[in-house]
């Protein structure tokens, strides 16, 4: 690749890219995300290349390996071009008949056809499925459709030209008065307005004459997964917002923290950098406009309050991720006590989109004080796990029924826990809630990082409360009392509560400590460690109550509340149970009712998931 | 496995020497020895002129380092949410009592290190156990039995 030199030989290449680029050649995509390489896209993706190859087709097919489309509940997901039938849940076993049916002959199997439940039809093309209709892609629109590792096929699609437009025909200050004018706020959660602070930060740059931007992609929160998504699927567009910010801000050095734990998003991001550097745009003189920008990978090394933006900068500085009071704000004194800007991976990749459409376009999008779209990751007891982008104000009720298709197995729907440890819970009656920051704010939970776990009946309330407040306590860093001792006396209170011993005020106990947490925590970490206590207890009030008062879990999770037997009526003898059990509760020979020893038995409800006679009871 | 002092020496020229960081250079020894040996805390804090009690609290902050050996195999039981309402205590806690470790141990044989992680990621495969990189999906106490002999059934053949 040889290095662009002007805008002008960049705005030629595109062209070429985009001229070239045809989406109604014959194609295979195959999602290479995480979630598909976990189901072993990876050997069918290299088998269909084999295949392909014997085959010897009339017109010759090539295979790419794409970002995640979302559909991760489907995978390995394969989408057929040009006329985009949609493929799912592919095994090794299926190419053969792919190659040989379906790219040979034009005959589609359906058994690979992702089958609606409600009317059990077959839908055959990718656009027509459910899950994909009533979304609005603009950050995950490329992912599916690009393969990451080229920088062409990003740029074929648009990709750079907000760069160029920026560095050809914009000032820094128009930049960020566009940023302002779409109305984008942070993505990371907090919703604070982009453009502001992106303002803040240039004043200070200005005068210190020195600074940093970083992308934040310590993804931490469990259940969300939309930034390692983007980053894996589409980095470009992340590197080229960082780059309109750099402009926009007058910095020179930037940083991408991403988690240890995403190898791919880490590959596919390095592998980027390098080719965005040969290509010439980064580094020095970028495109000839006397630009400079240099981009830095710093891996997080498992600890979730490096999540927390001055805990982030003294971890890129090589410390511990302790965090900080503020002010001063990183826009004063962050990394190095240099103004610093950090935005996350979702506001950085919706930079470019902003420059390309307009602020005027992207603020029709969305409600009036939240514009735009947000990501979810839907995940637990949800029949289309997946990631989802969607216009701000859908309501939660659209996002479980009708994009993710319900709750598995004809349960009911408990709650929904918004916005992953520092979020809340919302029960049944606020399904109707937009999903904006406003309302979700009103109501106890948070937009957040966007993870959305559905909680089904078997859920016990106060158990998910327990786990998170477990989560937190241990991602307590330490520094600040209130977060260090009051999360652990929250949760050992909860603890006692699971186990069948909360006492009468145990509630009231909680909902002080979680107001001092709250109040009197250092970083957001502590600030919003209460917030799972706090709406479920708003919510679901009756189950603490059940747990303290009546000694009973009603969702029959909490172990030290529930017992398992063996109804002697429906056990046949057939010794599976028993030879699962690893504590040795189970006796009773081969054709004969078994029993359980309570005494014995840890409440692992292994016997219950074996048994195929629904013999097993918890009581 | 023999700690070599050019190899760690190597790390931190490489990770380390341009913009001092010491974590880069830790994290990369980590991917090493799958552990911080000691030699390589004391070589890396003297090497980059970080104090090694700075070394350490660094190298115990964090979750990704180890000051103790690893096994042979690393089982990684994911514990973010989605995989937690979907049964991954369960799958856990047969973990541990097959192994005889809890979650954080390595087995006297140091053939299995058990461990937990929040999140992967990978939410719709919840819940997940890693195995030496290797991602399982949907794992049910079962499951969990068949993966640990197939893992023995290898380490039995070579």
């Amino acid at each position: 690749m040889t290095q662009l030199q002007s805008i002008a030989e960049f705005q030629s290449w595109q062209q070429a890219l985009a001229a070239a680029w045809d989406e109604t050649r014959p194609c295979l995509r195959v999602c290479d995300g995480t979630g598909c390489r976990a189901l072993g896209s990876q050997k069918v993706l290299a088998a269909l290349r084999d295949e392909i190859r014997q085959a010897q087709l009339d017109t010759p097919i090539e295979v790419v390996g794409t970002g995640c489309p979302g559909f991760c509940e489907c995978g390995p997901l394969i989408t057929i071009y040009p006329q985009r039938i949609s493929y799912q849940k592919v095994r090794l076993q299926d190419v053969p008949e792919i190659v040989a049916q379906t790219l040979s002959k034009g005959k589609i199997l359906d058994r690979l056809l992702y089958t609606d439940p409600l009317s059990g039809e077959h839908i055959k093309l990718e656009p027509e499925l459910p899950f994909y209709q009533r979304q609005k892609r603009l950050v995950l629109d490329f992912n599916g459709r690009i393969d990451p590792t080229k920088i062409e096929d990003y740029i074929a699609l648009g990709g750079y030209t907000a760069l160029a437009k920026v560095l050809g025909s914009m000032t820094p200050e128009q930049v960020i008065a566009e940023v302002k004018a779409a109305g984008l706020r942070g993505r990371g959660g907090a919703g604070f307005p982009t453009g502001a602070k992106w303002q803040l930060c240039r004043d200070n740059v200005l005068k210190v004459g020195q600074g940093y931007i970083v992308c934040n992609a310590d993804e931490g929160d469990p259940g969300a997964f939309m930034d390692r998504s983007v980053v894996e699927g589409n980095p470009h567009s992340v590197i080229e917002g960082m780059l309109i910010g750099a402009y926009a801000m007058g910095v020179h050095q930037g940083f991408v923290y991403i988690r240890a734990e995403y190898p791919l998003a880490i590959e596919n991001l390095k592998i980027a950098i390098r080719q965005a550097e040969a290509a010439g745009l980064l580094g020095k003189d970028i495109l000839g406009s006397g630009f400079d920008f240099t981009l830095g990978v710093r891996l997080g090394a498992g600890a979730f309050v490096c999540g927390e933006e001055t805990a982030l900068m003294a971890s890129i500085e090589g410390r511990i991720g302790e965090p900080r009071p503020r002010p001063p704000y990183p826009a004063e004194a962050g990394l190095w006590g240099k103004p610093t800007n950090i935005n996350n991976v979702k506001s950085w990749a919706t930079i470019p989109i902003i420059i390309n459409k307009g602020a005027d376009w992207y603020a029709s999008i969305g409600t009036e004080k939240s514009k735009g779209t947000l990501i979810f990751s839907v995940v637990g007891k949800i029949n289309n796990t997946g990631l989802v982008e969607v216009p701000m104000g859908i309501s939660l009720r659209q996002l479980i029924f009708d994009i993710g298709g319900g709750i598995p197995k004809g349960k009911a729907f408990k709650a929904a826990q918004i916005g992953g440890p520092s979020g809340g819970c919302l029960p049944a009656e606020h399904l109707d809630v937009p999903m904006d920051y406003e309302s979700l704010t009103a109501l106890g939970a948070i937009v957040g990082s966007g993870g959305l776990v559905v909680a089904d009946e078997d859920t016990c309330m106060v158990d998910f409360a327990r786990y998170f407040m477990n989560f937190t306590q241990e991602e307590s860093c330490g520094k600040c009392v209130p977060c260090r001792i009051g999360t652990k006396a929250m949760l050992s209170t909860l603890e006692r509560i699971c186990a069948g011993k909360g006492q009468p005020g145990d509630v009231e106990y909680l909902l002080e400590l979680a107001q001092a947490v709250k109040n009197s925590s250092l970083c957001g970490l502590g600030q919003t460690a209460p917030n799972p206590v706090l709406t479920t207890i708003r919510y679901f009030r009756d189950e603490y109550d059940a747990h303290i008062f009546d000694k009973k879990c009603p969702a029959k999770v909490c172990k030290g509340l529930i017992t398992y037997s063996i109804n002697a009526e429906k056990c046949n003898g057939c010794m599976v149970c028993l030879r699962n059990c690893t504590s040795g509760a189970i006796s009773g020979a081969k054709r004969e009712v078994h029993v359980i020893d309570n005494n014995l038995c840890t409440r692992c409800g292994v016997c219950l998931n074996v048994c195929k006679f629904e013999a097993v009871e918890v009581n | 496995m023999q700690v070599s002092v050019s190899e760690i020496n190597d790390i931190i020229n490489k990770e380390a020497m341009g913009d001092g960081s010491l974590i880069a250079a830790l994290e990369e020894i980590q991917e090493r020895y799958r552990y911080l040996p000691a030699e390589a805390l004391i070589l890396a804090s003297e090497r980059l002129g970080v104090p090694l009690s700075q070394a350490y609290s660094v190298a115990t902050f964090y979750n990704a380092f180890s000051l103790k050996p690893k096994g042979k195999h690393c089982l990684h039981v994911c514990m973010g949410t989605a995989c937690h309402v979907r049964g991954s205590p369960q799958v856990l806690e047969r973990l541990e009592s097959k192994l005889g470790i809890k979650a954080g141990e390595t087995t006297r044989d140091h053939l299995f290190t058990l461990e937990t992680v929040n999140c992967l990621g990978a939410c719709a495969l919840g819940p997940i156990v890693v195995t030496d990189g290797e991602y399982s999906g949907q794992m049910t106490s079962q499951k969990v039995d068949a993966l640990l002999k197939a893992v023995l059934r290898v380490e039995a053949e070579t």
